[in-house]
């Protein structure tokens, strides 16, 4: 293999792992701390058992979330140069953004919340979960900015001297249509994964603590985790409209900004009005058109998907051809070397990947609607299925996150700054030429096998540490640490170490 | 002012403060075989007062290096390719050594049990003498200079980062940051590890002026300007001065001082670098400022953000440490929190 397929190989690792862990913690922290919110302002127990059994699944997440950033930032430097020089100008300045204006917050306020239980005051430890809340989708914010400008670039200028993007308007790149579509879509994503989880393992605890048909578990059961039960249920009821909205219209806009992108997912080879929406299709592995046969489809509904109208002429949606020959034409037919270039994405890729990120979301639907069912009017529930479904849920929505990424990233190619059709349209660069030319496969090769153990292995550790806490359910006591309710001022042990 | 060139000392200023708290972080880190004594029940809690020592900060000075590296994307572009294209390797082993020594601080205490404290101080201990050196061996060759082509790719090759004068930079930051973290453990903690840290400190001080000494005056002799003269004989005298102070017991004074002897450090570095960010080889190619440096209007962006918000970073980070302030002691460290590994291996699911 070459250093460019090990390098997007190794992006496409070391990214699809770091979003595991980043949906939760975005969409876990403010959960967090709306149930800490609960403690401090009624005083009742059972909302501090959960912040602090919901919080612990929180920062066994958060660590690994943390150290997989890093490479993230290192990687566009060191497997990336050439990219990193064409679109440093731009590119670089909403990372900087997010390191200062929320990477900061959430790192010293999350030290602060850890181990300030006994230092702080109660309203300011408060204050300090929520502070890492906003900072965590703030960050998100503008790390999808820096993402969106890959996708749609605005704001900048290209420069003939340098052959480099320069940035004209920073306003521009916050106020990125593609930002703000994909933006609510993301954090949408992660309150649903949160909500998931939370809902999830509090149903499976209370399952099982109503089975045991003891009065003080199925008191537990129902003083304590059906509240979360509840609380997780009615975050993911919202944001997953939320996600099925802003999924909706995102979609319309990549029609628009990238229709070969679309084509792609609806493996529509020749433009048509009222196309199909394909539910299963059946093609070879040359990543040709022509190879695809449609076996199950709904009709005219693509079309509505693109461009909200079933039939008629504003139904029209590009295909595969369309866009292969129009790139052709003003982008060229080969590149430097010669080489005839693809405007098609990887067919089966883009196709199933767009799918199964839509199909894997349902499985919150499931859990919801199996929650709302078994805990309506005050109820609590030992049916074992809900505690399975509530189970079964949890990595669903994790799964669809990764595939929607798989699905943005890949449908993106050849580019890794797709051109934007209606602007700057000499801001554009093959994912070919973004790739460092001094690093050798050798090199590109080592640091892909040390990441892929590494994280192999943390994977395993997160893992059985992420269920063995989950297992061990809420504390059975709890007390209130903060230094106003504690009785003296002498030198007390800490209240939470390493 | 040519905004590039304020960034240039932005840029160092940055790095600065990475070392300089990060610097006593990986010192706590590596000392965590080195310090503790007395049986194995009382040196597991002494290496918990110094992973405590430093819990509640050290992601906090982390992401110091994560805005130094993003701030040198946004205003240096081709510096931060070509430094992190040209220094791969070197720059994966850091890379693995902040994962392991991350994940390590905050699963140690989540199973209690000792072969699994052992595993964690294994990787808390790589992940610290790893970078400590490693970050001298790369800003070593930063005053050194590189080989760069003309279009400024680094071509020097792996081994070449590995000359005797970056190499000796490199036992130079080790020495250091061991220094200020045994500097640090004497200040934020009390009773046998506060002394102890406190006769270590003594011997790394002495040590430090030798090793560092050595290694600026080559740096002086070979590579620097004049006027960095001045910054080595503070360096120096900083030194002298966390001798003195440790041993009178004046331990803020002392951390102070050590920390002054890191920026000193820096200042030495990108006073040699100055004007370019990477020196060409032997007077080949060089990248300068104003060549690396990305257009004025992204640098204002820049600047701006950084204006507005560094202040508030420092105020809010500072009182971190304000809160954090009394100093541990093994009496401090309560029982281990953790899970037993026999439950761990349990499933319910």
């Amino acid at each position: 293999m070459e250093a460019l397929d090990l390098a997007r190989w190794q992006f496409g690792i070391t990214t699809v792992y770091h979003f595991i862990f980043v949906p939760l913690t975005i969409g876990l922290a403010p959960l967090v701390a709306i149930m800490q919110t609960a403690w401090v302002r009624t005083g009742n127990e059972r909302w501090l058992k959960l912040t602090k059994f919901f919080g612990k699944l929180f920062l066994i997440n958060f660590a690994l979330g943390v150290v997989t950033g890093i490479v993230q930032e290192f990687q566009f430097g060191m497997n990336w140069s050439e990219y990193s020089r064409f679109v440093g100008d731009v590119f670089g300045a909403p990372l900087a953004m997010e390191a200062l204006a929320a990477f900061f917050v959430e790192s010293v306020f999350l030290g602060l919340w850890i181990f300030g239980w006994d230092r702080l005051n109660k309203r300011v430890h408060l204050a300090c979960i929520w502070a890492v809340a906003i900072a965590v989708n703030l960050s998100a914010l503008f790390i999808l900015a820096a993402n969106s400008w890959m996708q749609h670039p605005v704001g900048a200028r290209y420069n003939p001297e340098t052959g480099r993007a320069e940035m004209e308007s920073i306003w521009a790149i916050l106020g990125n249509n593609t930002l703000w579509a994909a933006y609510p879509h993301a954090v949408a994503a992660a309150f649903l994964t949160a909500g998931t989880f939370v809902a999830g393992i509090a149903a499976w605890w209370m399952v099982r603590l109503a089975r045991t048909r003891q009065e003080d578990a199925v008191e537990l059961a129902r003083t304590v985790y059906r509240p979360a039960v509840v609380l997780g249920t009615v975050v993911m009821l919202i944001s997953g409209a939320g996600v099925a909205l802003t999924g909706d219209a995102q979609g319309k806009l990549m029609f628009e900004q990238q229709p070969g992108k679309m084509a792609s997912a609806e493996a529509l080879c020749e433009g048509e009005e009222s196309a199909n929406f394909s539910i299963l299709t059946i093609g070879d592995l040359s990543n040709s058109c022509e190879g695809v046969r449609h076996i199950l489809e709904v009709p005219g509904l693509a079309s509505y998907l693109g461009t909200g109208t079933f039939s008629g002429e504003d139904s029209y949606l590009p295909g595969v051809y369309d866009v292969q020959e129009e790139y052709a034409e003003r982008y060229g037919e080969t590149d430097e070397a010669g080489n005839p270039i693809s405007y098609t994405p990887n067919l089966a890729v883009t196709y199933w990947s767009f799918r199964l990120m839509i199909g894997f979301a349902a499985g919150s639907a499931l859990l919801a609607a199996a929650a709302l069912w078994f805990t309506r009017r005050g109820r609590i529930s030992d049916n074992p299925w809900l505690a399975r479904i509530g189970i079964a849920a949890i990595p669903t929505p994790f799964i669809a996150s990764s595939f929607g990424w798989i699905f943005t990233e890949m449908g993106r190619q050849p580019w890794v700054v797709a051109p934007n059709p209606t602007g700057i349209d000499q801001i554009r660069l093959l994912t070919e030429r973004g790739v460092s030319t001094v690093v050798s496969p050798g090199m590109v090769l080592t640091s892909m096998i040390v990441f892929t153990l590494l994280y192999g292995v943390l994977a395993v550790v997160w893992y059985r540490l992420m269920h063995r806490y989950a297992v061990e359910g809420v504390p059975s006591t709890v007390r209130d640490e903060s230094p106003e309710a504690a009785e003296d001022e002498t030198d007390r042990p800490l209240s939470f170490a390493y | 002012m040519d905004l590039a060139l304020v960034w240039f000392f932005l840029i160092a200023a940055l790095w600065t403060a990475y070392l300089v708290l990060e610097g006593f972080d990986f010192g706590v880190g590596m000392l965590m075989s080195l310090l503790p004594r007395g049986d194995a029940a009382h040196r597991e809690k002494e290496r918990r007062v110094l992973v405590n020592s430093i819990g509640p900060v050290w992601d906090g000075n982390e992401v110091w290096l994560i805005t130094a590296g993003a701030a040198t994307f946004a205003v240096f572009p081709e510096w931060y390719a070509t430094l992190f294209s040209g220094f791969y390797l070197p720059l994966l082993a850091i890379l693995v050594a902040l994962i392991v020594r991350g994940v390590a601080f905050e699963y140690r205490g989540k199973i209690a049990d000792a072969a699994w404290a052992r595993r964690c101080d294994i990787a808390i201990q790589f992940g610290s003498w790893v970078p400590a050196i490693l970050w001298g061996v790369m800003f070593a060759n930063l005053v050194r200079g590189v080989q760069l082509d003309e279009s400024y790719q680094y071509v020097g090759g792996f081994w070449a980062l590995f000359n005797p004068f970056a190499l000796l930079g490199g036992l130079t930051t080790l020495v250091l940051f061991l220094l200020h973290g045994a500097v640090f453990v004497a200040l934020k903690t009390d009773g046998e590890i506060r002394a102890r840290a406190r006769r270590f400190a003594g011997v790394l001080s002495v040590e430090a002026l030798v090793v560092a000494g050595g290694w600026a005056v080559w740096a002086q002799v070979a590579y620097s300007p004049a006027w960095t003269w001045v910054v080595v004989a503070v360096a120096a005298l900083a030194l002298v001065g966390v001798f003195l102070t440790n041993r009178a017991g004046r331990e803020g004074y002392a951390f102070t001082l050590s920390a002054l002897t890191i920026v000193a450090s820096v200042v030495l570095i990108f006073g040699s670098m100055f004007p370019d960010v990477m020196p060409g080889l032997d007077g080949g190619t060089s990248l300068s400022i104003a060549a690396a440096a990305s257009t004025p209007y992204t640098l204002t962006v820049v600047t701006w953000v950084a204006v507005v918000l560094t202040p508030l970073v420092i105020l809010y980070q500072a009182w971190t440490y304000w809160v954090f302030r009394r100093r541990l002691t093994v009496g401090h460290i309560p029982a281990p929190g953790g899970l037993t590994w026999k439950k761990i291996k349990e499933s319910a699911f």
